[in-house]
């Protein structure tokens, strides 16, 4: 009367990718798409909203650094590199701010069906990148219009965006698996996070850091990546990454603390991710 | 095509017979020695702050056996019930089947594609369409998005939202909603189905609309394990049973022994009722006491079905009254009155005198919850109202025979063949 009888296996149990990758990477397209299409249909100017934020930080801030402190004057092209920084670290920002309530506010879901928890923070870096590509096209019209001329090393900006999408990741699963024990990580993550934004180079060129400070700077792993992103895609004549740092050597603190990042994320979020449905 | 034997849900439990899925059915899941421990911090460490600034205070915790060696085996084709009241773990157990929590101890196997239903309408979200949130919730619930897909149309249909199918959900009433879930959950159609009280939401015609989807799920050789407290469920839907009590199996087999168990663990014990219970005032009496007592005269809450109902009561005249009349009668939990009688005192009561009520009453109540009110009054105030009635008690009757109607009467009424004339 009835189909053959499957074998009988154990249950996986609750974990980060519980269900198998494919199932995984199903929940993590319907979830982003169906965000991506709330933020942009979901009210009347749409997708203006999210340009909106960063083009008036941008007309802010452009007043502020051309006009009061004159420091983008000597720097060429400032305006395009501030609106090019300001639109990659609003995603590194936006993405891990969404983060951290992420769980908690997919409550019902974790609570409530068998559901790989890796997905939910993947969910929101992917929504954010949806957002970044988007902003990304404005931003080389912006580029284009104010006459800085197309570099072969633009056709490495994907590597780039690779790197900055995985420490993203990475901070992502971080604060999103301990705030549902330490609900203070979201207090500590809005002030770490700005603390962030001003120890990277996105409103001043790194040559103009004074040295004892620099060597902070050179510390945070996303520094060599606006770095490298302003020099591959703006400016070629801005110092390297290395350059910036001191020597190659200098470089491999940060490279160990991106490292370090990644893998703790996987630890805690492996640690985390069975017990996740009981803390909520 | 018809089968005989299942006519339609109004035959009664008693009478649906024949369902019972073979005994040497494979078995499709395998629960063994499960434990589960919730460890609940004496104080909570909320915050990261609080760890680091006492990183030496070692975490007390309070454990919380949820589940303790639980073992059980459901063949393919079963409809089981987990019965069990709130804060038994029934819940914790289904969740732990559902990978949603990871036992400490012990090993679960299933055999084929799970799909839980703890709540309906998992994930929708008030900002999508239907159409948007079928695909969504179809793949929460473990479909393929593929499968999600195909089967929309289905769902869509199934749940008769017409021309809303494209409004968004937050515009949608609730009843819509439930509509949409339920048409969801039919669809997934999972090997086995694990299955948490959804039907306690919804009206009577949405509850039977899940009863006939669970019977067609049955009879296409599907699995389905409910979690309830709702001891009708189980009689009228399950094959088999087992009883959950403070994260102990405590019965596991037959639904009506199950259903005894529970109404025995639940209803039985004597619970000391004087705290804050005070005697009514009013115009004419006070209640002073009221009890039901067993046969061995000792106090009860609650009455098993069939067995007599012994009541004891003691008033205190606050009046005079000649030839005072007791009205005695019981309720259900609609407010109907089930029966009533009247009873006359030949005697002058003054104010300070007690009188007893005592006697056995037949008992032919359904099980349900009923209560006794009684009113005195003088023999001259036939059918004024004006004076208040005093509740004695209120009861349970438990039991697991029908609950049609109000009361069950014996009868000899059986159905023969007869000799038909054409043949």
């Amino acid at each position: 009367m009835s189909a053959p009888v499957p074998e009988l296996r154990d249950v996986p149990g609750p974990s980060a990718l519980g269900g198998g990758w494919r199932r995984s990477a199903e929940l993590l397209y319907v979830i982003a798409v169906n965000d991506f299409k709330k933020t942009y249909f979901g009210t009347a100017l749409g997708y203006l909203w999210s340009l909106a934020r960063p083009l008036m930080l941008f007309g802010v801030l452009l007043a502020v650094f051309t006009q009061v402190f004159r420091v983008g004057s000597e720097v060429p092209h400032y305006p395009v590199l501030l609106l090019f920084n300001i639109v990659l670290f609003g995603f590194f920002q936006e993405a891990t701010v969404m983060a951290v309530h992420s769980i908690v506010s997919q409550e019902a879901v974790v609570r409530k069906t068998q559901f790989p928890r890796l997905v939910i923070p993947l969910a929101v870096v992917l929504t954010a990148f949806f957002n970044l590509v988007l902003n990304l096209v404005v931003v080389f019209i912006f580029v284009l219009a104010f006459g800085v001329t197309p570099l072969w090393t633009w056709l490495l900006f994907p590597v780039i965006l690779v790197l900055l999408v995985t420490i993203t990741t990475a901070v992502s699963m971080i604060v999103a698996s301990l705030y549902p024990r330490f609900r203070d990580v979201s207090i500590i993550w809005m002030v770490f996070s700005t603390v962030l934004f001003y120890a990277t180079p996105v409103l001043y060129p790194v040559e103009r850091v004074p040295q004892t400070l620099r060597d902070i700077i050179m510390l945070n792993p996303l520094a060599p990546l606006f770095i490298l992103a302003r020099k591959w895609i703006i400016d070629p004549g801005a110092p390297s990454p290395s350059a910036a740092a001191g020597s190659s050597l200098d470089l491999l603190a940060p490279i160990a603390l991106f490292a370090a990042t990644c893998l703790f994320a996987v630890w805690i979020f492996r640690r985390e991710a069975p017990r996740i449905a009981e803390q909520l | 095509m018809a089968n005989p034997t299942i006519l339609d849900d109004d035959i009664g439990p008693e009478l649906a017979v024949g369902r019972r899925p073979a005994a040497d059915a494979p078995v499709v899941i395998d629960v063994r020695n499960v434990h589960k421990v919730f460890r609940i911090p004496e104080q909570r460490i909320d915050t990261l702050k609080e760890r680091v600034t006492h990183p030496l205070s070692r975490l007390s915790y309070r454990e919380l056996a949820a589940l303790k060696d639980i073992s059980f085996d459901v063949r393919q084709g079963e409809f089981f019930g987990i019965a069990g009241r709130n804060g038994s773990g029934k819940s914790t157990l289904l969740k732990i089947m559902a990978s949603i929590y990871r036992q400490d101890a012990g090993r679960v196997r299933m055999a084929g594609r799970v799909a839980p239903f703890i709540e309906l309408g998992v994930g929708f979200n008030p900002e999508l369409t239907a159409r948007e949130n079928c695909v969504l919730n179809g793949v929460l619930m473990g479909l393929t998005l593929r499968e999600a897909r195909r089967r929309l149309e289905a769902v869509l249909d199934f749940a008769e939202l017409g021309e809303f199918v494209d409004l968004k959900l937050k515009n949608y009433s609730s009843g819509m909603m439930v509509r949409l879930a339920f048409a969801v959950m039919v669809q997934a159609d999972a090997d086995i189905m694990l299955i948490d009280e959804v039907l306690a939401v919804g009206d009577a015609a949405f509850a039977q609309k899940c009863n006939d989807v669970f019977h067609a799920r049955r009879a296409a050789g599907k699995t389905v394990v409910l979690v309830t407290h709702d001891m009708t469920t189980v009689q009228e839907l399950c094959d088999r049973a087992m009883l959950v009590h403070d994260g102990e199996l405590v019965y596991i087999g037959d639904t009506e022994q199950t259903a005894m168990e529970y109404y025995r663990l639940n209803f039985a014990p004597v619970r000391s009722e004087e705290d804050g219970k005070e005697a009514v005032a009013t115009v004419n009496a006070r209640l002073i006491e009221a009890n039901l007592r067993d046969e061995a005269g000792q106090a009860i809450e609650n009455v098993e079905e069939g067995v007599p109902i012994l009541l004891d009561a003691l008033f205190e005249a606050a009046r005079e009254i000649d030839n005072p009349i007791f009205v005695v009668q019981v309720l259900n939990v609609d407010g109907l009155i089930v029966f009533g009688f009247t009873r006359t005192l030949d005697a002058r009561l003054v104010p300070g005198l007690r009188v007893r009520l005592a006697g056995e009453i037949e008992n032919r109540l359904v099980p349900g919850r009923y209560h006794i009110d009684c009113w005195i009054r003088h023999h001259r105030e036939r059918g004024d109202l004006a004076v208040q009635g005093l509740r004695l008690r209120d009861f349970v009757v438990y039991g697991t025979g029908s609950r049609r109607g109000v009361v069950s009467l014996s009868n000899s009424v059986m159905p023969a063949l007869e000799e038909s004339p054409g043949r």
